[in-house]
C-alpha cells in the first residue's frame, strides 16, 4: 500500500495552513470562560459554597427538634414551691422549665426576653405577666395556665389528641431548598452575565473581541452556555446536599427540575444582559443589579412564603420571575408536579427572559 | 504601488461638540510601516479606530484593501490584526490559552507556537496573564494581533510606558512582520520611535495632519539638518534678530534663555556665531550641536513640544 505524502502547503512544515471550523470560536470562548471561572476562588465560593452554607445554617436553626422548653420565672414567696410542684405534675411538664427568683430578677429577665412569662402566686390566686406582642409569651401563658388547672384537678370535657408534623416534605428545610436554588440561579445569572459583561467592556476586552472576526452571537451564546453548565452543578449540589444532610425528598423528575433550572438560568441571564447593555463602569452595574434583585429577595418567597403579604399584592408578586421560578421548583421538587402543570410559571419566566434578550440586543454596546 | 488603506475627508465629532478628527486624508501603501505621530489628544486613537472599523466616522470615506467597512466587514476582519491602546486581557488565562482563543476566531490563523516563538514568549507560555510584566503584556497584545496572520497590523501606542529594552524588542517584532510583506499602521507620541521605525508618517495635531512624508524629508523640509544650541551671559534675549542673520541659519528659537538655531551647515554658522558673540561683548556659557529630529519639526510647526510632561 502506497502512502502519498502531502506536500506542505507553504514553505515550511510549520506553515501548513490551519483552518478553523464554524464553531471553533464558540467552543474556545466557552472553554476559556469555564477555565476563568474555575480559577476564580470567589466564584466558586459564591456560586457553590455559599448556598450550601446558607442551607446548612438555616436548616439547623429551624430543624425539626424536640418541642421547645419554655423557661418561665416564678416569683419567690410562700406559694412558689406549690406552683413548681403543680407544674411538675402536669402533663405539659416537659415543655415548661420553672425558675424561682425574686420579683425584681424575674422582671429583669422577662424584659430581656430570658423568660417568656412571670408567675406570681399568693392567697388570692395566680397572676401572669406576659407580653401579648411576643408569640412565645402568649404561648407560655396559655400552656402554664392549662398546666396549673389540669394539675389542680380540672377535667377536660373533650378528649383531644395532637401529633407533631416534622416529617420530610413539610419542614422548613423542604421549603427552603428550592427557594435557595431559585435565588442562586438568579444571583449567578445576574452577576455571571451582567457583571461579567460590564467588566469586560470596562477592560476594553469586548471591543478587542469585535475587532476580530468573532461572531458576536457566538460570544453571547458561549456566555449563556457557561451559565447552563454551572446551573447543572448548582442544582445537583444543593439537591444532593439537601438529600444527604436533611433527608429532603425529591418527588419530581430530575429532568423537569433541570429544564426549569435551565429556563431560570437563561431568563435571569437575559435580565443580566439587559442590565449590562449600556453600563460603562462596574460600580454602576453593581447598583443596577442590586436594585433589580432586591424586590425579589423580599417578595418572591425565598425564605418565607409570600402568601403572608396582603392579598392585593399577590398577583404582582406572582408575576416576578423569581416567584415563578421558586413556585415551579417547589411544585416539582416537593410535590412531584409535572412540567405541563407549570405552564403559567414557565410562561412568566419565558416572557421576562425573552423580552429582556430582545431589548438587550437592541441596546447592547460593545465598547 | 498597491494601496493598503485610504481615507478622504475623515471627520469625527463626539457628542456633537468634541471635534476629535477634522478632515483627514491618508494613503498608506502595501508593505510600508506608516506612523501617526502626535501629542496626547491629537486624535490618533480616534483616527486609527475609524480605519479599523470600530468607530463610525461623522463623515468621510475609508477603504481598506480596496473594501469598505459597510460592504465587507467580515472579510476585512479576517485580514487585519489589531492591538488597541489599552486592553486588559483576562488575567486568569495563560499566555497560550489567550492566543489559542484569539486564533480560534480566524479561519486561517498562524500557529500559536510560531507566534509564541516569534515574540519570545515561549518561556511564559503557561504563565497566567496576570503575572506578566508590562513589556510581556504588551508583547502578548501584539501577539493576539499577529496570530491572525494578518495582512495589515494596526498598533495603537504599542510601546507607551515600556522600558527602552522592551521598546526595542517590539520594534524588532514589527520590522520582522514588515519583512514578510506585512503592512503596519501605528500611532505613537515618541518621535524617536516614529523616526526609526516608520517609512512614512503623518504628524497630527488637533485632529489635522500638519505634515506628512518620510522622517528624513520632514526634517529636511521643515528645519535644517542640524541644531546649534547656545546660551550667553550679559545679553538681553531681545536680540534674536541678530542670530537669524548669521550665514546658513534657517530659523531661530529662544527657549528659556537657550537659543536654538536650525542650520544646514554648522561649519559655516558656528564661526560666524562666535564672532557675533564677541562683537556683542557677551560670554558664551553653553554651546552644542546635534542632528535635527522630528521633535524640532513638531516644535517648528506648532511652537509646542510633543510631550508636555
Ligand atoms: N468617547 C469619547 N467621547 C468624547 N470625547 C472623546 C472620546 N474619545 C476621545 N475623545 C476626545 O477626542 C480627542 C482625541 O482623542 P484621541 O483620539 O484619543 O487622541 P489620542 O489618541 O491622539 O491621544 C480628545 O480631545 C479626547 O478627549
Ligand atoms: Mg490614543
Amino acid at each position: 500500500m502506497a502512502t502519498i505524502e502531502q506536500p506542505p502547503a507553504m514553505s515550511g512544515p510549520d506553515d501548513a495552513i490551519r483552518t478553523n471550523g464554524r464553531w471553533s470560536g464558540y467552543v474556545n470562548l466557552l472553554h476559556m470562560r469555564m477555565l476563568e471561572l474555575w480559577r476564580e476562588p470567589e466564584v466558586i465560593f459564591w456560586v457553590f459554597v455559599f448556598p450550601l452554607l446558607l442551607a446548612l445554617g438555616l436548616g439547623i436553626a429551624f430543624r425539626g427538634k424536640p418541642p421547645d422548653v419554655t423557661p418561665i420565672a416564678v416569683v419567690e414567696g410562700p406559694k412558689a414551691q406549690e406552683v413548681v410542684n403543680l407544674l411538675q405534675r402536669s402533663p405539659q411538664h416537659a415543655g415548661i422549665q420553672p425558675n424561682v427568683m425574686s420579683a425584681s430578677a424575674a422582671l429583669d429577665g422577662f424584659r430581656l426576653g430570658k423568660y417568656a412569662l412571670v408567675v406570681t402566686m399568693d392567697d388570692s390566686g395566680v397572676q401572669f405577666r406576659y407580653d401579648p406582642a411576643r408569640p412565645e409569651s402568649v404561648l407560655a401563658r396559655a400552656q402554664v395556665d392549662d398546666a396549673l388547672e389540669t394539675a389542680a384537678g380540672r377535667k377536660n370535657p373533650i378528649n383531644t389528641e395532637t401529633k407533631a408534623s416534622s416529617e420530610p416534605g413539610a419542614r422548613y428545610i423542604d421549603f427552603l431548598i428550592p427557594g435557595l436554588l431559585g435565588m442562586n440561579l438568579m444571583n449567578s445569572g445576574m452577576w455571571g452575565i451582567g457583571f461579567a459583561l460590564v467588566e469586560m467592556r470596562q477592560r476594553k476586552l469586548l471591543k478587542r473581541f469585535v475587532a476580530t472576526p468573532m461572531r458576536r452571537s457566538d460570544f453571547l451564546l458561549a456566555l449563556v452556555s457557561s451559565r447552563l453548565v454551572l446551573m447543572i452543578v448548582e442544582v445537583a449540589l444543593l439537591l444532593v446536599f439537601g438529600m444527604l444532610v436533611f433527608h429532603v425528598r425529591v418527588e419530581g423528575a430530575l429532568l423537569s427540575i433541570l429544564l426549569i433550572g435551565a429556563l431560570g438560568a437563561v431568563s435571569f441571564g437575559g435580565i443580566g444582559l439587559l442590565t449590562a447593555s449600556r453600563a460603562q463602569k462596574i460600580e454602576s452595574v453593581s447598583g443596577l443589579i442590586n436594585v433589580v434583585m432586591m424586590p425579589m429577595w423580599i417578595f418572591s418567597g425565598v425564605f418565607f412564603s409570600y402568601e403572608r403579604f396582603p392579598k392585593i399584592f399577590l398577583p404582582a408578586i406572582r408575576a416576578l420571575p423569581l416567584t415563578a421560578l421558586n413556585d415551579a421548583l417547589r411544585a416539582i421538587i416537593l410535590q412531584g408536579a409535572s412540567l405541563d402543570s407549570q405552564l403559567g410559571r414557565i410562561a412568566v419566566l419565558a416572557v421576562w427572559g425573552g423580552v429582556s434578550f430582545v431589548l438587550a440586543l437592541r441596546w447592547f454596546r460593545w465598547s | 504601488m498597491e494601496v493598503a488603506i485610504q481615507c478622504r475627508g475623515l471627520r469625527k465629532t463626539y457628542d456633537g461638540k468634541v471635534e476629535a478628527v477634522r478632515g483627514l486624508d491618508l494613503t498608506i501603501n502595501m508593505g510600508e510601516c506608516f506612523g501617526l505621530l502626535g501629542p496626547n489628544g491629537a486624535g490618533k486613537t480616534t483616527t486609527i479606530e475609524i480605519l479599523e472599523g470600530l468607530l463610525e466616522p461623522t463623515s468621510g470615506e475609508v477603504e481598506v484593501l480596496g473594501r469598505t467597512w459597510q460592504s465587507h466587514a467580515r472579510e476585512l476582519r479576517e485580514w487585519l490584526g489589531i492591538s488597541l491602546q489599552e486592553t486588559r486581557l483576562s488575567e486568569k488565562l495563560t499566555v497560550r490559552e489567550t492566543l489559542q482563543l484569539f486564533s480560534s476566531f480566524y479561519r486561517h490563523p498562524s500557529s500559536v507556537d510560531a507566534v509564541l516563538e516569534e515574540l519570545s514568549l515561549q518561556e511564559k507560555a503557561d504563565a497566567l496573564v496576570g503575572k506578566l510584566s508590562g513589556g510581556q503584556k504588551q508583547r502578548l497584545a501584539v501577539a493576539t494581533a499577529l496570530v491572525a496572520d494578518p495582512r495589515i497590523l494596526f498598533l495603537d501606542e504599542p510601546t507607551t510606558g515600556l522600558d527602552p529594552q522592551s521598546r526595542r524588542q517590539l520594534w524588532d517584532i514589527i520590522r520582522q512582520f514588515q519583512k514578510r510583506n506585512g503592512t503596519v499602521l501605528l500611532t505613537t507620541h515618541y518621535m524617536d520611535e516614529a523616526e526609526r521605525l516608520c517609512d512614512r508618517l503623518a504628524i497630527i495635531d488637533h485632529g489635522q495632519i500638519i505634515a506628512a512624508g518620510t522622517p528624513a524629508e520632514l526634517i529636511e523640509r521643515l528645519t535644517g539638518h542640524h541644531v546649534v544650541e547656545f546660551a550667553i551671559s550679559g545679553q538681553g534675549a531681545d536680540n534674536g534678530a541678530a542670530w537669524a542673520k548669521l550665514p546658513g541659519v534657517q530659523s531661530v528659537r529662544a527657549d528659556d534663555g537657550l537659543f536654538s538655531l536650525q542650520v544646514n551647515e554648522p561649519h559655516e554658522t558656528i564661526p560666524a556665531l562666535l564672532a557675533e558673540v564677541q562683537k556683542q561683548r557677551a560670554q558664551l556659557v553653553h554651546l552644542t550641536t546635534r542632528q535635527a529630529s522630528l521633535e524640532d519639526v513638531f516644535v517648528q510647526l506648532t511652537g509646542r513640544h510633543l510631550r508636555e510632561d
